[in-house]
């Protein structure tokens, strides 16, 4: 499943400066393996050392924050749009 | 002679220019020079201002004979030079409450009344006059926040104060008052389709794209220190000692970690002495997501689909709730999750027996204070403080169908003597 995925401007700097990627996957978590194994240095901004996701980041499916659906086992479809957000924000 | 009169505005008559201090990493320790950045850029944790340990610092007589604002800590606050915007927020009043004291059951209990806070009628004026002034020395001609409503009133205050433009991001379902007090500024209002927590991410990702100075997005840092300055009050106001409990209400749970640093700035300044107050912090059941952190003895939080009334403190993913539960632990405190009709009762109960009329948000302080000392975990020789963030008319929406209706007679005193004959 073909999907994109969008870096804020500080992980973008970690991604030869692309904020928005192409990739794909069957999963969230596969998606994200894909990115991290092309971009070595954005890998651990995006998954933590039990390889879940790095805390201080949100991953958006589709505008839904994936720890409310099954978070990286959540299924992804053509189309579909990730987003990660930084999550140190608001309050 | 002519004497001119310096305003607000005039920074170079008498004051030397406006600087942010630098930042480092909460987490890392990475250095950040001076800028509209929250988030470190190593680790992505958050950004807090560096203070320089040999700076030096006022004794209590020095602070106590200067203007009754905020700013007569501003050697803890994240700047050198002098501040030029909202000079005349903080210094709230600390009412003390004997009759709330005796319903829970402890020596003494104070109200830190923020309810009546310059300009909004809410401690976001603090934590907005910092970041108002951290703009203005950064340049920036925007500024903004993502709002749960206080935010979004007095960054619209000040911001129309400061002759800045301001873009403010709100829930679209927000009580009208707070609608109101936002738009009455003339701001750039957005309301926003989801709840808190979507304006939150949305407001991230604008920040990004269009650097502005969002006050609780990348002016984070700086803004979040002003919280500070109701412990340094609360100190100051209690004759220069601590209490030994405060309880206060968690939404992203910035308060309460600023809470404990700024006692612990105090303290280190030689400024009181003795253990630091134990921080116990409340929480709408309906959106308890630090209640629920601390409670299971966990480190991340688990975020959760807000639906209280409270909703101020509606903040379903909050981004300080770690540092909120640390500073928690740390003190020896504890929590409490408080039911909507317990939010209004505690609104009530602090009108009735205070005179302070509190917003949703302060319901839940007080009923949280009673469920915790219900729960043995305030003591009977406890000297507690009320931290009351919020103005009740904000939200009197909460109180409707609750109260009893006034009654309706006509300019004849044979029916007022009918209803005082009814009332004996």
């Amino acid at each position: 499943m073909a999907v994109t995925f969008s870096l804020p401007t500080v992980l973008a700097k970690l991604a030869d400066g692309q904020s928005s990627i192409e990739a794909s996957g069957t999963t969230l978590g596969d998606v994200v393996t894909q990115i991290a194994d092309r971009f070595p240095r954005l890998a651990p901004r995006l998954r933590d050392d039990t390889g879940g996701p790095y805390p201080f980041v949100t991953f958006y499916l589709n505008d839904e924050d994936v720890r409310f659906r099954n978070g990286f086992a959540t299924p992804v479809r053509e189309g579909d749009e990730i987003t990660v957000v930084a999550a140190i924000a608001g309050g | 002679m002519t004497t001119a009169l310096v305003t607000e505005h005039d920074t170079t008559l008498t004051q030397p220019a406006l600087r942010p201090l630098p930042q480092a990493c909460r987490l890392c320790g990475a250095q950040q020079p001076p800028a509209p950045v929250a988030i470190c850029e190593e680790c992505l944790g958050p950004l807090e201002p560096v203070y320089d340990p040999d700076r030096p610092l006022p004794d209590a007589d020095t602070i106590s004979s200067r203007a009754p604002s905020l700013w007569r800590y501003h050697e803890w606050l994240p700047f050198e030079g002098e501040p030029v915007l909202s000079l005349d927020s903080g210094f709230t009043p600390l009412v003390e409450a004997p009759e709330l004291a005796r319903r829970l059951g402890v020596a003494r209990l104070w109200i830190k009344n923020d309810s009546v806070s310059h300009p909004t009628l809410s401690f976001k004026d603090r934590v907005v006059a910092a970041a108002i002034n951290a703009a203005h020395a950064f340049g920036l001609d925007t500024v903004g926040c993502a709002s749960t409503g206080n935010l979004a009133n007095a960054v619209a205050a000040q911001a129309a104060r400061a002759g800045l433009a301001a873009w403010i991001f709100i829930p679209d379902d927000l009580e009208l008052g707070k609608v109101v007090g936002t738009l009455v500024y003339n701001p750039r209002l957005v309301r926003v389709r989801g709840n808190y927590d979507d304006v939150n991410r949305l407001c991230a990702q604008a920040a990004d794209r269009f650097g502005w100075g969002l006050v609780n997005i990348n002016l984070r840092g700086y803004y979040g220190e002003g919280s500070k300055t109701v412990a340094f009050e609360i100190c100051e106001q209690l004759g220069w000692r601590t209490p030994t409990a405060v309880v206060a209400p968690m939404a992203g749970g910035s308060l309460l970690t600023k809470l404990g640093k700024g006692f612990a700035e105090f303290t280190r300044a030689g400024l009181v002495s003795g253990p630091a107050p134990r921080l116990y912090g409340a929480q709408a059941d309906g959106c308890a997501p630090i209640v629920r952190l601390v409670e299971s003895g966990g480190e991340q939080v688990r975020p959760v689909i807000p639906h209280t009334i409270a909703r101020s403190i509606a903040i379903g993913n909050p981004a300080d709730g770690r540092f909120a539960a640390q500073a928690i632990r740390g003190t020896g405190g504890w929590v409490a999750g408080v039911s909507d009709p317990d939010i209004v009762a505690g609104i009530r109960l602090l009108a009735e027996t205070t005179g302070i009329f509190t917003e949703t948000a302060g319901g839940a302080t007080v009923s949280g204070a009673l469920a915790l000392a219900g729960a043995g975990r305030l003591r009977p020789d406890d000297e507690v403080v009320l931290c009351i963030t919020g103005n009740g008319l904000k939200t009197v929406e909460a109180l409707q169908g609750v109260l009893p209706e006034a009654s309706v007679i006509a300019p004849r005193l044979k029916e007022l003597e009918a209803l005082y004959g009814r009332d004996l």
